[in-house]
């Protein structure tokens, strides 16, 4: 399933979850995103990276419209998420939201208990029919995101309390209990330490099984670790698309190897 | 993988999940609910404004009934030699025929026929049109035995009656005016004896009695108001900078100024009303400053502005970085040096935006006023040097408004919403000022 | 007016003493600005400073003190059995000061010589003519006493005068003299002119201190006198308010706290959903064009001074809610008596309150950090669901401060209750019923004809102690939760 034959910038279509093309992006006047195509494909992690500044994560919010909550935000081109336009008039966005999850850069807990943190979006879309249900949900979501030994036993303490790694962990297990699709990810290693860092790349080779996985990270070995699939902007372009390793050992683009190089970034 | 298809079975983004449908009916309900609450404070202000307006705006204009008054000498100076003195002892009793007789040849002259007597024509004057003439003439003795063309005030209730705020059927329990009265200053605005014009002595006029509300002014008030301002801008300034500068630039992190500074912001939300007791117990009777008197509101009203030009004082203080003084200091400025030659010029603006808003406050406030005697009196005399418009009682603009409001006679409150608006006036003005300021001077670092 | 000249003098010598401090210091060093420590301006301010500050202080000390030396000396000339019945010895020395006073006018005008003056005597001369002719009205006789401790009130404020005038110049020269000598190319000026302006700076800022304690002092101390003459429980624990001049009154703080209470709960019920509504509106949904419109006009509202609102009260709302529900009303239900009511003030008090509760939620669920509501967005929340789920628990803490800031603001608040409330005292839930409170039982028992020693005068510094300790209570409390808040999203 992982590693699969695919060459440039070309996904097999019945295996693309999300297929983008021709997206710009616009911030008032600044052009964020210049002309970009990219197929996500499903159960696998794709990694977004590049220099700060380089739209990725701008592009990444597109693909679960939290671009919206940007008043002066446009975006143009095509994204669809299993052949169907995430841009068209008739769209929710907040059912296209519990299809394609996200998990932030800074670990963002809610002010209340460890339980109804992660209850929360189960509550929302109205995924559990009663408390037991919801249990199991909570319980579940709990699992995967390996922090069930950690709080099992005190469900009931705000989630602020718990440490950076472990609030980071809670977010993940929050967007999964909502049994998204697509699980978006804007750097959710950069606020924590290196162990804490570990955990979470574990979760995420984990939750590949399961979801669609897209991360936006600043670290090069971040990505060669986590994900098959890695695309490389800068300056708002798609530089280059393809499989992890292709990229970091043999890039076609100039511009790429210099970054992987580190002389630019 | 298979239970999680069960939870969310595959549905098209497309189309809308009755649950959807529902939560964002909710959505909609509850962004109504803000758009309502935005309309409730709005429509507020505008039934505010409007209020204020409609009820206000009649206090700038008054009747007047204009005639030609014969000055007679034998009435007037009976020596005839224009001594003051001797013109003074006359008093309002002997200007009283003038007027009437004026007023019965003013009738003829138009060709207005009436059953009216001449009396009760009188008494469609204001209760002060004899004194208004008198002291014309006693400014101007050389009048005496002309025939001048003079303006008087016609009473409230004619007044009231141009206004539509009298009307016949309203004046049947009052003994102030009758019907034929009206009819008769129907026939007198026909003739143009009887007119609605502009009041400047609204504007700058004194109190009147409170038999005569169409005479009264709120000048005199206003003049009080700044006599106050003037104390609280000359105390409330360089006391309130110097307090910022030492809590924001000196003062050391300790408990003392933590009390400082817990007790500054505790001021800022004490009911005005202590401080219009503190006023009393003491400026007044422990101090014992004369009582009404501006300089002792204008004493009070800066303590309770203190704490606000305090706080947004230290706010633009705050505001200027840290770099401009370490740039003074890297010089060999002294710390005070810094201070005084680049912060503060640097933190002026903001600190003058937050003086103007807060002598704002001082200006409208009301309640500290009561306590130390600036109502309950009528404010006849314009002051006429700094020290008296300092120390001889006074009312200020919102304790007039207060005063009127009081009244029982219901032209008075035209005078009280006319008086809003000039009050409104003034703060806008200040305000625009203070806008106008900011977006000038101020600096994004 | 000596005190003008005094202080005419005082700045004379500091003008001349800037001049020559700085003259005096460049000599020194042969004109040559550059050998002298600090710059020639600071051994100016030096002197200035010098001669206006400890003179000044001691000026203003001394105008503080001496009527309480005053009044405490001569008091003691008028024995207690002189003290009529129905009087106090605080009403009798009023009359003592307006003696004086009259005669000081007398003096001035010239009716009376110096001398006569103070050798008046009651049985020869009538002085309530004499001083009615010069406008000073007593309500009485002078009575022989009373005329000497007036005799010897002038006396010793004249020799305080005089006392003070020499004392303050003697200061002032002494600073002068002293700081000029200093003006010397060696001595610090800066240094010590900037420890000066510093502790000018400090006395600025304790001037805080000062008007808090001013406040507490003022009230406690007539609070305690009134506490003499009337029994604290029935003004903490009676249930009446029946003031009244001829004596036996009763004063109970409880039948006003009610209704204080009663117009504030109805206020708060109009302003705490509105304005909160509004708040989260204008922060989570408005677009920047209606904000920037819809902001400032609501903060209008909030500069209107009360005295507006009251009048709004008082003629608009009171009358229109009479014409509903009073007799013959438009609703024909006659629950009305009167155009002043609990639910007049208690409306436009509301109105007054919408733009302060809705600006202080605007700051406090801005401050709720946008990751939070990325966070629940993110998971497919719908903006209504981020709001009442997270963004509202998050700034909670914050919003009760704010509350309870506006409730601190409609306990205190005097013109509204004044014009729109009435005042009678009672304890009664009909929101029609008129009801008075504890600002306007101040305010009515401080404007009275009362004399300023009765029970009936003293318990308005009862009432306003009691009120400052409520509103200091809830503002404290109110200050404390949003600090805590703030610090936790900062």
């Amino acid at each position: 399933m992982f590693d699969a034959p695919t060459i440039g910038s070309t996904v097999e279509l019945q295996d693309s979850k999300i297929t983008a093309s021709g997206v710009h992006v616009f911030y008032g006047d600044t052009h964020a995103i210049k002309d970009v195509n990219v197929n996500i494909a499903a159960k696998t992690v794709t990694a977004f990276i590049g220099p700060s500044g380089c739209g990725k994560s701008t592009f990444l919010r597109c693909l679960n419209r939290m671009n919206d909550t940007i008043d002066t935000c446009r975006v143009e081109g095509n994204i669809h998420l299993d052949g169907e336009d995430i841009y068209d008039r008739r769209v929710d966005p907040v059912q296209l939201r519990a299809k394609v999850g996200m998990v932030f850069q800074k670990p963002n807990p809610f002010p209340k208990s460890i339980y109804d943190n992660v209850a929360y979006g189960a509550r929302i879309h109205g995924l559990a029919r009663n408390k037991s249900e919801l249990d199991a949900i909570v319980e579940k979501a709990l699992r995967r995101a390996a922090l069930w030994g950690e709080v099992k036993d005190r469900l009931g303490a705000p989630g602020t309390g718990l440490s950076g790694g472990q609030q980071q962990r809670l977010c993940i297990a929050r967007a999964v209990a909502t049994e998204p699709e697509v699980l978006l990810m804007d750097e959710p290693c950069s606020a924590l330490d290196p162990i804490a860092t570990a955990q979470v790349e574990e979760l995420i080779d984990d939750l590949r099984t399961r979801f669609s996985v897209v991360i936006v990270t600043h670290s090069m070995q971040q990505a060669a670790r986590v994900s098959q699939k890695t695309a490389f902007f800068h300056l708002g372009h798609l530089v280059e698309f393809g499989d992890t390793p292709t990229i970091f050992t043999n890039p076609s683009d100039e511009r790429t190897e210099s970054y992987i190089t580190g002389r630019i970034g | 993988m298979s239970d999680a298809k069960l939870l969310t079975p595959k549905t098209s983004i497309h189309t809308q999940s009755p649950r959807t449908k529902r939560r964002n009916a909710a959505e909609t309900r509850f962004k109504v609910f803000g758009m309502i609450a935005i309309s409730i404070g709005l429509l507020m202000l505008v039934a505010l404004m409007g209020t204020i307006l409609s009820k206000g705006i009649g206090a700038f204009q008054q009747s007047f009934i204009t005639m030609e008054v014969e000055l007679l000498e034998a009435k007037l100076d009976k020596k005839g030699n224009r001594n003051l003195s001797d013109i003074k002892k006359v008093t309002t009793f002997g200007y009283t025929p003038l007027i009437k007789n004026a007023f019965a040849k003013a009738v003829k002259d138009q060709g207005i026929e009436t059953d009216l007597k001449t009396k009760d024509m009188a008494k469609m004057l204001s209760k002060s049109a004899a004194a208004q003439l008198r002291n014309v003439v006693i400014d101007n003795p050389q009048k005496i035995g002309q025939t001048i063309k003079f303006r008087f005030l016609a009473n409230s209730r004619i007044d009231g009656y141009l206004k539509g705020r009298v009307s016949r059927e309203s004046i049947a329990n009052d003994k102030n005016v009758s019907v034929a009265q009206l009819d008769f200053a129907d026939q007198l605005l026909k003739a143009g004896v009887l007119k609605k014009t502009f009041n400047i002595d609204f504007i700058i006029g004194a109190d009147a009695s409170d038999q005569r509300p169409e005479a009264a002014g709120i000048g005199v008030a206003m003049m009080g108001s700044l006599f106050m301002m003037l104390v609280v801008l000359g105390l409330s300034l360089p006391i309130g900078v110097a307090a910022s500068i030492y809590l924001e630039e000196f003062a050391p992190k300790n408990w003392i100024t933590d009390v400082i500074e817990v007790n500054i912001s505790n001021l800022a939300a004490v009911p005005s009303i202590v401080f219009g007791i503190l006023g009393l117990a003491v400026f007044i009777n422990y101090m014992h400053l004369p009582q009404s008197a501006p300089l002792v509101g204008g004493l009070v009203l800066t303590l309770m502005t203190l704490p606000t030009i305090i706080i947004s004082t230290r706010a633009s203080l705050k505001s200027v970085p840290p770099s401009i003084r370490d740039a003074a200091l890297g010089v060999g400025a002294s710390k005070m040096q810094s201070v005084f030659h680049h912060v503060l010029p640097l933190a002026a603006p903001g600190i003058l935006t937050g003086t103007i808003i807060g002598l704002g406050q001082a200006l409208g406030e009301t309640a500290p006023l009561l306590l130390i005697g600036m109502i309950g009196f009528i404010a006849s005399n314009m002051p006429t040097t700094i020290g008296e418009g300092l120390l001889s009682p006074n009312s200020a603009m919102p304790a007039q408004i207060y005063e009127w409001a009081k009244r029982a006679d219901p032209a008075f409150y035209e005078r009280a919403w006319g008086g809003i608006i000039i009050l409104l006036v003034f703060l806008v003005s200040m305000n625009t000022l203070a806008v106008i300021l900011r977006r000038r001077f101020e600096r994004r670092w | 007016m000596p005190l003008t000249w005094l202080v005419l003098i005082l700045l004379t010598l500091v003008g001349l003493g800037f001049i020559l401090g700085r003259r005096r210091a460049l000599r020194s060093a042969n004109g040559d600005a550059r050998l002298l420590h600090s710059r020639p301006h600071f051994y100016g301010a030096n002197v200035a400073l010098s001669t206006l500050v400890p003179s000044l202080g001691v000026l203003v000390i001394w105008l503080l003190l001496q009527p309480v030396l005053i009044d405490r000396s001569v008091s003691h000339m008028i024995p207690p059995e002189m003290v009529p019945a129905d009087t106090t010895l605080g009403l009798v020395m009023s009359d003592v000061r307006r003696v004086a006073e009259g005669l000081d006018v007398a003096v001035a005008r010239g009716v009376m010589s110096e001398r006569d003056s103070n050798t008046l005597r009651t049985e020869l001369t009538d002085l309530r003519a004499r001083l009615g002719e010069v406008g000073v009205a007593l309500g009485q006789d002078v009575r022989p006493e009373v005329l000497s401790a007036a005799q010897s009130y002038r006396r010793l404020s004249h020799a305080g005068t005089m006392g003070m005038t020499l004392v303050v110049l003697a200061v002032a020269i002494a600073g002068f003299g002293f700081s000029l000598i200093q003006s010397r190319k060696e001595f610090r000026a800066r240094n010590v002119v900037e420890r000066g302006i510093l502790s000018l700076l400090i006395l600025a800022a304790s001037l805080a201190i000062l008007t808090t304690v001013g406040i507490v002092l003022s009230m406690l101390f007539e609070t305690i006198n009134f506490f003499g003459l009337h029994d604290w429980r029935d003004f903490f624990f009676g249930n009446t308010w029946a003031p009244n001049f001829r004596g036996e009154s009763e004063l109970s703080i409880l039948p006003l706290l009610w209704g204080t209470i009663y117009i504030s709960l109805i206020a708060l019920f109009v302003a705490v959903p509105v304005g909160l509504f509004a708040a989260i509106y204008l922060s989570e949904y408005a677009g920047p064009k209606t904000r920037s419109f819809a902001k400032p006009l609501l903060e209008i509202l909030a500069g209107i001074p009360t005295i507006v609102y009251g009048l709004f009260a008082l003629l608009t709302v009171g009358p229109m809610l009479a014409g509903l529900f009073g007799q013959g009303g438009a609703l024909g239900v006659s629950w009305m008596a009167g155009a002043t009511s609990v639910l007049t003030a208690g409306l436009v008090m509301g109105i007054m309150l919408i733009p302060f509760v809705s600006s202080l939620s605007d700051d406090i669920i801005n401050a709720v950090p946008q990751s939070m509501r990325d966070g629940s967005l993110g998971l497919g929340a719908t903006q209504s669901e981020t709001i009442r789920q997270v963004v509202l628990p998050a700034a909670l803490p914050g919003i009760v401060g704010a509350v309870l800031l506006a409730t601190s603001r409609a306990v205190g608040e005097t013109m509204i209750v004044v014009m729109g409330a009435g005042a009678i005292a009672k304890f009664s839930a009909n929101p029609f019923d008129s009801m008075t409170t504890i600002t306007t039982r101040i305010v009515s028992q401080l404007t009275g004809d009362g004399d300023f020693s009765s029970p009936e005068t003293l318990v308005a510094f009862a009432l306003g102690l009691s009120l400052f300790v409520l509103t200091l209570g809830l503002n404290v409390l109110a200050l404390y939760i949003v600090r805590t808040y703030r610090e936790q999203y900062e």
